[in-house]
C-alpha cells in the first residue's frame, strides 16, 4: 500500500495521509504504545463523562468528522514532500484534552482499521503520537496563551492556536523519531532531525488550518468556542 | 426550518472530502524520511484491506471512489461519536437524576 500510494492514476492524485505502516516500530515499542494509549484513553474516557454536556456531544462527532476529511488533504511542502492536518491541538481547544483524546483515538482507530492507514501493529504508538502527545501539547500550549492572552480575546486565538498548533506537530515529531530510534529502525542522531525539519514546515500548515478553523468557528457560532465550559441547561442550538 | 449548526458542521467535513482528489500524492513527512534514511522497506502492508487509502474498491473513477471513501469514512466517525457521546450523556444524567 505505500509504495503503490501516491501514484498519479487518470491525472487524480490519490491521497495518503500515512501513518506509521506495521514494521515501522519494533514489538516491544508497539506493546508499549498500546499500554500507554490504553492507560490514556481510560482516563479521557472517565472525565469526558463527567464534562459532556448538549453541546459537546455533536461537537465531539463534528470534530471528529472534520478531521478526518481534513486529514485526507495532502498538502505541498518543500521538496516534493507532502503533510496533512492531524488536529489533536484544534480539537483539545474547542474540546479539552480529554474529549479531544477521544475524538482522536476514534479518528485514527477507523483509519487504521477501515482505511488500512497506519498499521494495525502500530497503532498503539500512532495513537500515542496522534491522540494524546499531540493533544497534550497542544492543550497545554493553549492553556499558556490562554493565560497571558486572555481567555477570548483574538489575539490567543490566532496566535495561541498557531503556535500550539506547530507544537503539537513538533511534539509529535520526536516521539516519532525516539520511536523509530528505539526500535533501532534508524538512529536517533539521523530520524529527530530530518523528522523536526520536514515537521517544522509541516507544522506552518497545521497552524494555518487550525488557526482558520477557530476563527471559522469564532465568527460563525462564538459560543461553541466553549462548548466545554457551556452549562448542561438545555439551550436552542 | 433553520439548520442546526451540528448538521452544518457535518456537511462542512463532507465538503471537504470533495477536494480530497486534489491532495498531494507526494510522500509525507515520515514517508521522505523512511525513504530517505532507507527504512521504507520495513513497512509491511495491512493483512486485510476494506477501503485501503480511502479509495473505494470496485469504483472505476479514482477521483469518485476517493471521495466516496471520504464520505463513508466521514459518516461512520460522526454517527460513532455523537452517538457514542450521546447514549454517554444520557446515562450520567439518568445517573443524576
Amino acid at each position: 500500500m505505500i509504495l503503490s500510494s501516491g501514484i498519479s492514476v487518470l491525472n487524480w492524485e490519490i491521497p495518503h495521509p500515512l501513518h506509521a505502516p506495521d514494521g515501522f516500530f519494533s514489538l516491544p515499542i508497539s506493546i508499549a504504545g498500546y499500554v500507554v494509549a490504553a492507560l490514556f484513553i481510560a482516563i479521557a474516557i472517565r472525565r469526558t463523562q463527567g464534562e459532556l454536556n448538549e453541546r459537546m456531544v455533536p461537537m465531539m462527532g463534528v470534530m471528529a468528522a472534520f478531521i478526518f476529511a481534513a486529514q485526507m488533504i495532502n498538502f505541498p511542502v518543500a521538496g516534493g514532500t507532502s503533510g496533512h492536518l492531524v488536529g489533536g491541538a484544534l480539537a483539545a481547544i474547542i474540546l479539552g484534552p480529554w474529549a479531544a483524546i477521544i475524538v482522536m483515538t476514534a479518528v485514527v482507530g477507523l483509519q487504521a482499521l477501515l482505511f488500512q492507514d497506519g498499521g494495525l501493529v502500530v497503532l498503539g504508538v500512532n495513537l500515542v503520537m496522534m491522540s494524546i502527545v499531540s493533544v497534550i501539547s497542544g492543550y497545554g500550549v493553549y492553556s499558556v496563551a490562554r493565560k497571558f492572552g486572555g481567555a477570548s480575546s483574538r489575539a490567543t486565538l490566532v496566535a495561541g492556536g498557531f503556535v500550539s498548533a506547530w507544537v503539537s506537530v513538533m511534539v509529535a515529531a520526536a516521539v516519532a523519531a525516539f520511536a523509530l530510534a528505539f526500535s533501532g529502525t534508524s538512529p536517533l542522531s539521523l530520524a529527530l532531525p530530518a523528522l523536526a525539519l520536514v515537521h517544522a514546515l509541516i507544522g506552518i500548515g497545521e497552524g494555518l488550518i487550525t488557526v482558520f478553523a477557530l476563527s471559522f468557528i469564532s465568527v460563525a457560532r462564538p459560543q461553541l468556542l466553549q462548548v466545554r465550559r457551556g452549562d448542561t441547561q438545555a439551550q436552542p442550538a | 426550518m433553520k439548520l442546526s449548526w451540528w448538521i452544518a458542521g457535518y456537511f462542512i467535513a463532507l465538503a471537504v472530502t470533495l477536494i480530497a482528489p486534489l491532495a498531494s500524492g507526494s510522500p509525507d513527512g515520515l514517508e521522505r524520511v523512511a525513504e530517505d534514511q532507507g527504512f521504507i522497506d520495513t513497512a509491511r502492508d495491512a493483512p486485510y484491506s476494506v477501503i485501503a487509502d480511502y479509495v473505494f474498491p470496485g469504483v472505476q473513477n479514482e477521483a469518485l471512489a476517493t471521495i466516496l471513501g471520504g464520505v463513508i469514512g466521514v459518516t461512520i466517525i460522526f454517527m460513532l461519536l455523537a452517538g457514542g457521546t450521546y447514549l454517554a450523556y444520557r446515562a450520567a444524567a439518568n445517573r443524576r437524576v
